[in-house]
């Protein structure tokens, strides 16, 4: 007895074909490699990929991503804020022009980011000889860093807010201003129940992108061991070392993270289906 | 004419003052925004372009355009090309499979789909390489036939096509989705095989966020740094990308030379800008 396909339904042998190229596509770009970092972190055992992640380089960069992430996610949450309520909330000639410049760093290579804040305050840069008077070091320290990591993240909570707010319009803000409630009031009472769960989508996409990000980074740090590497920079240093367990140990913690990411991303989507994948 | 009236027409003969709002913070907030958007993005960014513009012309035109940064330019928009149509061709499969069939694992797959977006991209290029290295699993299946992956050309492509895989399978998805069934069941009705209704019905309607979705994994790959330096090799005139000739110009302290590169990347990248903005006031066009 045979079953007559609906017409919609492609055909068995379609499905096969597609799902078999789909499956080793996935498999050969994205589930080896994955695999792979936790295989070579443990390929000498398990006691010696948690040395790797315990000695005081590690420790140390493990810092040094906690620090910048925990610099840059709040300043980019009060960023984001400030811009969507002014882009969501009003009219204003050249709108789409300031969100077109928000998203910019999105469109900039990470090296490019980097080079711009040398060319602002490394030692040949604008203020680099006012900064080496005053002994006040940006390039290959910590404040560098994070301006790199700022930039690169810059757009992500802001553009989760745009949309989100521009689509609640403002009938509810102005009839709770009309009743007589501060700015501030109304944006905790009325504007923030409403985006909180996009505010957190894209706090939780700029974190991943600030504890990981290479490029930016790599080029303003100066790899000091112990004090400017954050942890995907140790994971170059080690990996060009050829301590391949320890490099992969470390990447093994920061797969860890991303599949932490991945996980509660997946949940927020559950809680407000209208959230929309992040770009980048 | 009431008060209202006159001025609503007051109000529409100046398109191009501010509404008055009853919110309050519009000063405040976007004099908040303006200064941080100038301070970290414009200004710094601005700088590129000075340090460029401070040598004579025949020199920026021998820094950007010598041989060495021709050939770095070459690979990195050649390979992020071929990247990108290569998840053009599986993001389409996948986004597919992902909204008509199902399989076992579904959601697990689906949420895997963004690990390129979730991993640091330095994990992702050490695990490329060892993966792709000759004794690596998948670079072993290669060797013996004489088909080198990482520390080539074609290595980067592999690292580009990991890091653009997102976007044509999250672009594509909303509008498969929305994709009448209604419409495949009329052309169905009507005679046409399913050959001739993916080709004539499905496919038009998926153009527009298809190409979006390839040139944003193009734009994204034409500048990648992390996952591509492990992978590539980096032999001068063979596996440098752009970015990376931009960090060796900087070690040698030759910031303009740095800059101009950077200026070359940055006028591309704001062309894909423009591509993408135009492909998708294109695709409201057909949608109206």
């Amino acid at each position: 007895m045979s079953r007559m396909r609906h017409p919609t339904e492609d055909p068995v042998w379609a499905k096969v074909v597609i799902l078999t190229l789909v499956g080793l596509f996935l498999v050969s770009v994205l589930i080896l490699p994955l695999i792979t970092v936790f295989f070579e972190a443990t390929r000498k055992g398990l006691p010696a990929a948690l040395e790797a992640i315990q000695n005081e380089d590690a420790r140390a960069s493990i810092k040094l991503t906690l620090i910048t992430a925990a610099i840059t996610v709040p300043f980019n949450v009060a960023f984001g804020l400030c811009a969507s309520w002014a882009i969501a909330k009003y009219e204003f000639p050249l709108k789409p022009f300031l969100i077109t410049l928000i998203d910019l760093p999105f469109s900039v290579s990470p090296v490019v980011a980097g080079l711009i804040y040398v060319l602002v305050f490394g030692a040949q840069g604008w203020f680099g000889p006012w900064l080496l008077d005053h002994d006040i070091k940006i390039i290959f320290a910590v404040p560098g860093i994070v301006l790199a990591t700022i930039f690169v993240t810059f757009p992500f909570v802001a553009r989760e807010l745009i949309p989100l707010m521009q689509e609640q319009g403002v009938d509810e803000e102005e009839a709770a201003v009309s009743m007589g409630a501060s700015g501030l009031r109304t944006f905790w009472s009325v504007t923030a129940p409403n985006v909180r769960w996009g505010l957190l989508y894209g706090v939780l996409l700029c974190n991943a992108r600030a504890m990981g990000e290479f490029g930016a980074v790599s080029v303003v740090s100066g790899h000091i061991r112990g004090l400017t590497n954050t942890m995907p920079l140790h994971v170059e240093i080690l990996y060009n070392e050829y301590d391949f367990v320890g490099a992969f140990a470390v990447a093994a913690l920061l797969c860890l993270l991303a599949i932490v990411t991945l996980v509660l991303k997946a949940l927020l989507e559950l809680v407000q289906p209208q959230s929309r994948p992040g770009r980048h | 004419m009431t008060a209202t009236e006159t001025s609503q027409i007051v109000a529409s003969r100046r398109p191009m003052i501010r509404r008055r709002s009853a919110i309050p913070g519009f000063a405040l907030t976007m004099g908040v925004t303006l200064t941080i958007l100038s301070l970290i993005v414009l200004i710094p960014l601005s700088a590129v372009a000075l340090k460029a513009s401070e040598q004579t012309f025949p020199e920026f035109l021998q820094a950007a355009f010598n041989e060495r940064a021709l050939t770095a330019y070459r690979l990195s928009f050649g390979a992020a090309f071929i990247a990108a149509i290569i998840n053009g061709v599986f993001g389409v499969l996948t986004a597919w499979a992902l909204i008509r069939y199902q399989f076992p694992f579904k959601s697990l797959v689906n949420g895997i789909i963004d690990l390129p977006f979730a991993l640091p991209t330095a994990v992702a290029g050490i695990a490329l390489a060892t993966l792709y290295a000759p004794n690596g699993w998948i670079g072993a299946l290669f060797a013996p036939a004489g088909i080198k992956i990482a520390y080539t050309p074609l290595g980067v492509v592999i690292a580009l096509t990991f890091i653009g895989l997102p976007f044509v399978v999250r672009t594509l998805e909303p509008v498969m989705r929305d994709l009448a069934a209604d419409v495949e069941e009329a052309a169905a009705s009507l005679g046409a095989n399913r050959f001739d209704t993916i080709l004539r019905v499905i496919l038009p309607a998926l153009g527009p966020a298809w190409l979006t979705g390839i040139a944003l994994a193009f734009a994204r790959a034409v500048g990648e740094y992390g996952s591509v330096i492990f992978i590539a090799g980096n032999m001068p005139y063979k596996s440098e990308i752009a970015p990376l000739l931009i960090t060796i110009e900087l070690e040698q302290y030759d910031y303009a030379g740095a800059a101009t590169i950077a200026v070359v990347m940055l006028a591309v990248s704001f062309l894909m800008l423009f591509v993408i903005n135009a492909i998708q006031a294109w695709a409201r066009r057909l949608g109206q």
